[in-house]
C-alpha cells in the first residue's frame, strides 16, 4: 500500500518535475533532517523549516519578515474585556491539500481547530500520545496547558478561547508552529486505519505546498498547493535537499545543485558576497547571547560590581573573534528587530581603567570566579570557549582572576539553573513569538528563577512593569512599559548583554521574492525563480 | 568443517550478549539526560520531566531497563526513536542500504586497486614503483577525511565540475526505493540518465572512504608477498622453471592471501568509523550519519540500537572471512 502510494507520487512528481517543469522547482539545501512532519511535538527549527512553514497554516500568522502578527485561517479576532475570552472568526472556503493518501471532503472548519489543539492538552485524547515517546514539549514550554482553560466551538466558523488569565502575548502565540492546524479528518481517517503514527509522517494542511515524499536523511519533495487559499505559487515543486555540512552547502550553492543555503560558515561568506552570481541577503537575528551573574551572591549581589565587570568586556574584540562579522553588540536585552526595543539606552562604556576603579571602590580586590562556556554552537554564541577566553583576558586587566568551566550541554542548562550556581554563565535566547514578554519574562522574571533566569535575578520594579505589560492589550501601552523595563534592567546589570548576531542567507541570483524572517524561519512561499 | 563452523558460531552467542550490555551502558555512561535535551534552552518544570522519565521508562531500575530492552531485542523490538518517534529497525533498514553500498564500493575500489599495487610493489621490491606506491600508502592513511572530502570536492566538482557535490542522486530522478542500492534502484526505474547519475555521484564519496582501506590492504599485500617470495618452496617453483606469472599468481599469492583477508576483514570496522565522517562531508543518508545525530540528542533507543545491529553485521562478516580461511587454508580448519 504503501509503495504503490509512493510509486504513484513519484510519478505524479516526474511530470511535474521533468523537462522544463524542473526548472521550476528550487531547491534549498537545508541543513538537517527533520524530526517529523507534525509540527507540534518538536522545538527545533530545521523541524520547523519542512513541516510548519510550507505545509501548514495558523490562525495567526506574523507577517513576511516581520514578527508582528496578521489574521490568518482566523480573518479576525475579539478579546472579552477582561482579556481572558478570544474568540476567533474562521475564514471560509480554506481546502485542505489532496494527495494520493488523503482525498478531503470538506473544507477546514473550528473542529479542525479543536482538533489541533486539544491533542496537545487533553490527556484523555486518543491523540495525546498517538506515537510511542510523542509529548508537546513547546505547548507545555509556554505554559498554555496552564493557560488555556476551555476551548469552544461556538459554530463551524467561530471558536473561542478561554483563559485562566489575561495573557496579551497570547495571538503571538497562535502563529507560533504548534499551533499548526492540522485536518481533523485526515486524523479520524487515520483513527480508523489504525495507522495513527503517519500524522507524523505524511501530512495534510492548508499551507502553500502540499507533501510529495521523504527520502530520510536526504531529500524532502513538495509540490505547490494549486487551490492555496492565498493563490497559487509561483515556483511548481520545492525540494529540500539535506547538506548538513556549511562547506558543502556552500559548494552545492556554488555548483548549481541548489538555489538557496541557510547557515553559511562564517569564513566563507566574504567569498560567498563576491561571487557574481549570488546574493547574500542578511538579517539581525532575533536573539541574545549574554554573560549572567549569578545576583544572589556575593559580590555579585551588588549592581555596582556588575556594572564595573560589564565595562571590563571589550564587547568589540568578542565581535571580530568569535563572531567574524556575523554579530552586532548588544546594549539591551531584547534584539533591536524588536517592539519595544530601547534605543534611547547608552550601552556601559568599554573602560578597563575605570572598572577597576569602580571594583575597588566597592571593596572588591583579588576576586576569583568561574566563567562558564556553553559545550555546544549557538547563532547567538558561535564559539563559547573562545568568547570565555576573551573575558578572561579582559577581567585579567581589572584584577579579576576567572576560571572557564563547561559541562555536556543537558548538564550544562541543567546546573546553570540552580540558584546556588558558582559563577557566571554564557548563554542566550533566539525568540519564539517576536512577542518582548517571551524574553523579559522567560529569561527574567521572578517565576523563572531557578530556572530560565540564569542571573537569579528578581527586581521588584522590573517585574511589577513586565507583569502590567503582560495583561495590558494595547501593544504602545505595553512597548512604553517595556522600554521602562529595559532602563531598569540596564541599572542593575544582572548580565553583561554581549552580541546578536546576523544571519546570512546566500541565493542564486535567479532566486527573487525571498524574504528574511526575524524569526529564523525559512519561508518560499512567494519565491519566484527565473531563468 | 562443520565443527569449525559450529565452534565459531559459538562464540557468536556471548559475544552478543556482551554488545547488549556494552551498547546499553555505553549511552548511560555518557553524560546527558536525553529528556532535558528535548527542552533545550527552554527548560523544563521538575513535573514535566518526571512525567517524561517516566513515560520513557527511564525511572525505573537499571537492570529492569536492561532486562525489558533485551526482551524487546529478542522479539525484534528495538524500541522508538525518542526523537523521530519512528521504529529504530525501520530507520536503520532504511539507511543501511546507503551504507552498504558505499561500504561495498569503497572496499571493491580499495581491493582491486590495493591488492595489485602491493604485489607489484613486492615483485619490483626497491624500485621507484614500490616506493611511490608506499609513499602514496602512507599518505592515504594519514589523511584526515574530513579534509580530504573537502578538498576532492573544492577540486573536482567546484573547480572542475566533473562530479556532483554530494547526495546519492540528481534530484532530477525520484523514484521509489526497491531495494535501497541507488544503483540498482536507478536501473530498476527505467529512467534515462539516472543509473549514470547515481554511480557519478558515488565516484567521490567510494574514493574518500576507500583511500584508508586501500593503504592498509597495499602496504598489507607488499609485505605479505615479500615474505612469501622468500619461502623455500617459491625458490623451488622457480627452480622447477615455472614462469613468474604462475609462480606469483599460483604459489606465492595464495598463501600470501591469507593476512590480507584478515586485513580486508578487519577493515570492515574502519570503513564504518570512516563511514561516519564520509556520509557527513558528502551528505549521503546512511547509519554513519545516523548515529552521530543520535549520540548528540542521546537517542538511547537509536544508539543502543544502531551498536547492536552494527556490531552485529561485524560480527557475520568476521565470521565470514573466518570460514573463508578455512576454505583458503586447510590447516586452520582441522586445527
Amino acid at each position: 500500500m504503501r509503495r504503490a502510494s509512493l510509486l504513484l507520487a513519484s510519478a505524479a512528481f516526474v511530470c511535474a518535475a521533468s523537462g522544463s517543469a524542473f526548472a521550476q522547482t528550487l531547491v534549498y539545501c537545508s541543513e538537517g533532517s527533520p524530526e517529523g512532519f507534525d509540527p507540534a511535538p518538536y522545538t527545533a527549527g530545521t523541524t520547523f523549516d519542512a513541516s510548519s512553514k510550507p505545509i501548514y497554516n495558523r490562525l495567526v500568522e506574523f507577517k513576511r519578515g516581520t514578527s508582528e502578527t496578521e489574521p490568518g485561517l482566523a480573518e479576525s479576532w475579539e478579546v472579552s474585556e477582561d482579556g481572558t475570552q478570544y474568540t476567533f472568526h474562521l475564514r471560509q472556503g480554506v481546502p485542505f491539500h489532496t494527495t494520493d493518501y488523503f482525498t478531503p471532503t470538506r473544507d477546514f472548519n473550528a473542529d479542525d481547530v479543536i482538533f489541533s489543539f486539544d491533542r496537545q492538552r487533553l490527556e484523555d485524547s486518543p491523540w495525546y500520545e498517538y506515537s510511542p515517546g510523542i509529548s508537546w514539549e513547546y505547548f507545555n514550554g509556554m505554559s498554555m496547558p496552564d493557560l488555556i482553560d476551555s476551548i469552544e466551538k461556538v459554530d463551524d466558523y467561530t471558536v473561542t478561547f478561554v483563559l485562566n488569565r489575561p495573557e496579551a502575548p497570547f495571538i503571538a502565540n497562535m502563529a507560533m508552529d504548534f499551533a499548526s492546524i492540522l485536518s481533523k479528518e485526515y486524523a479520524d481517517q487515520l483513527e480508523e486505519a489504525g495507522t495513527m503514527e503517519l500524522l507524523n509522517q505524511q501530512p495534510v494542511g492548508t499551507g502553500p505546498f502540499s507533501f510529495v515524499a521523504y527520502q530520510q536523511d536526504a531529500a524532502i519533495r513538495y509540490q505547490a498547493f494549486p487551490d492555496y487559499w492565498k493563490g497559487e505559487q509561483p515556483i511548481k515543486n520545492l525540494v529540500f535537499s539535506i547538506t548538513v555540512d556549511a562547506g558543502v552547502r556552500r559548494q552545492k550553492l556554488e555548483a548549481g545543485e541548489c538555489h538557496v543555503m541557510p547557515y553559511p560558515a562564517p569564513a566563507d561568506i566574504a567569498a560567498l558576497q563576491e561571487n557574481a552570481n549570488l546574493e547574500v541577503m542578511e538579517q539581525q537575528g532575533l536573539n541574545v547571547g549574554y554573560l549572567a551573574y549569578n545576583t544572589q551572591q556575593e559580590p555579585f549581589d551588588n549592581p555596582k560590581v556588575r556594572k564595573a565587570l560589564n565595562m571590563a568586556i571589550n564587547k568589540q574584540a568578542i565581535l571580530d573573534a568569535v563572531f567574524q562579522g556575523s554579530g552586532v553588540a548588544a546594549k539591551n536585552p531584547i534584539p533591536p528587530t524588536m517592539w519595544s526595543y530601547n534605543d534611547a539606552i547608552v550601552d556601559d562604556p568599554y573602560d578597563p581603567d575605570a572598572a577597576k576603579a569602580m571594583l575597588e571602590e566597592e571593596g572588591v580586590t583579588d576576586l576569583s570566579m568561574k566563567i562558564w562556556a556553553m559545550p555546544v554552537q549557538r547563532p547567538y554564541n558561535p564559539n563559547a570557549r573562545r568568547m570565555a577566553e576573551v573575558i578572561q583576558a579582559d577581567f585579567a586587566e581589572v584584577g579579576v582572576n576567572a576560571e572557564i568551566v563547561s559541562f555536556e550541554w543537558g548538564e550544562y542548562l541543567a546546573r546553570s539553573s540552580a540558584v546556588d550556581r558558582d559563577g557566571a554563565v554564557l548563554l542566550g535566547w533566539t525568540g519564539d513569538n517576536g512577542d518582548p514578554d517571551n524574553f523579559l519574562a522567560v529569561l527574567l522574571g521572578c517565576d523563572a528563577v531557578g530556572g530560565s533566569n540564569r542571573a537569579q535575578w528578581c527586581n521588584e520594579d522590573f517585574e511589577a512593569l513586565i507583569q502590567e505589560a503582560k495583561i495590558l492589550s494595547d501593544q504602545e501601552a505595553r512597548a512604553e512599559l517595556y522600554e521602562q523595563a529595559q532602563v531598569v534592567f540596564k541599572e542593575q546589570a544582572p548580565w553583561a548583554t554581549i552580541a546578536h548576531s546576523v544571519v546570512f542567507m546566500p541565493m542564486s541570483k535567479n532566486v527573487s521574492g525571498y524574504v528574511m524572517d526575524p524569526l529564523g524561519g525559512h519561508w518560499f512561499d512567494g519565491v519566484e525563480l527565473t531563468q | 568443517m562443520l565443527r569449525f563452523f559450529i565452534s565459531r558460531l559459538g562464540l557468536i552467542i556471548p559475544t552478543f550478549i556482551g554488545i547488549t550490555i556494552v551498547a546499553f551502558a555505553f549511552v548511560r555512561v555518557l553524560p546527558g539526560d536525553p529528556v532535558l535535551l528535548l527542552a533545550g534552552e527552554r527548560g523544563m518544570d521538575p513535573d514535566r520531566y518526571q512525567k517524561l522519565l517516566v513515560q520513557f521508562g527511564y525511572d525505573r531500575p537499571i537492570w529492569e531497563q536492561y532486562f525489558h530492552y533485551v526482551m524487546g531485542l529478542l522479539q525484534g523490538d528495538f524500541g522508538n526513536s525518542i526523537s523521530t518517534k519512528r521504529p529504530v529497525l525501520q530507520e536503520f533498514f532504511t539507511l543501511f542500504p546507503a551504507t552498504l553500498e558505499l561500504g561495498l564500493c569503497a572496499i571493491i575500489f580499495a581491493v582491486v586497486i590495493g591488492i595489485p599495487a602491493g604485489i607489484l610493489a613486492a615483485v619490483k621490491r626497491g624500485s621507484w614503483f614500490d616506493q611511490a606506491t608506499m609513499g602514496i600508502a602512507l599518505t592515504g592513511y594519514s589523511m584526515p577525511i574530513f579534509w580530504w572530502g573537502l578538498l576532492l570536492i573544492i577540486l573536482f566538482s567546484g573547480t572542475l565540475g566533473w562530479t556532483p557535490v554530494s547526495g546519492r542522486i540528481s534530484l532530477m530522478y525520484f523514484f521509489p526505493s526497491v531495494t535501497g542500492f541507488m544503483t540498482i534502484d536507478s536501473l530498476l526505474s527505467g529512467e534515462p540518465g539516472a543509473f549514470r547519475s547515481a554511480v557519478a555521484h558515488l565516484i567521490l564519496p567510494t574514493i574518500v572512504l576507500g583511500t584508508i582501506p586501500l593503504a592498509v590492504i597495499a602496504r598489507q599485500t607488499r609485505s605479505a608477498m615479500l615474505e612469501v617470495l622468500a619461502e623455500d618452496y617459491v625458490r623451488t617453483a622457480r627452480a622447477k622453471g615455472l614462469s613468474p606469472g604462475r609462480v606469483i599468481g599460483l604459489h606465492a599469492l595464495r598463501n600470501a592471501m591469507i593476512p590480507v583477508i584478515t586485513t580486508i576483514g578487519l577493515q570492515i570496522g574502519v570503513l564504518m568509523a570512516g563511514a561516519i565522517l564520509t556520509e557527513t562531508i558528502f551528505s549521503w543518508p546512511g547509519i554513519g550519519k545516523w548515529m552521530v545525530d543520535s549520540i548528540s540528542r542521546r537517542d538511547y533507543p537509536v544508539v543502543q540500537g544502531g551498536l547492536v545491529l552494527i556490531a552485529g553485521i561485524i560480527m557475520l562478516v568476521n565470521l565470514v572471512v573466518d570460514l573463508m580461511y578455512g576454505l583458503i587454508n586447510p590447516r586452520i580448519r582441522h586445527r
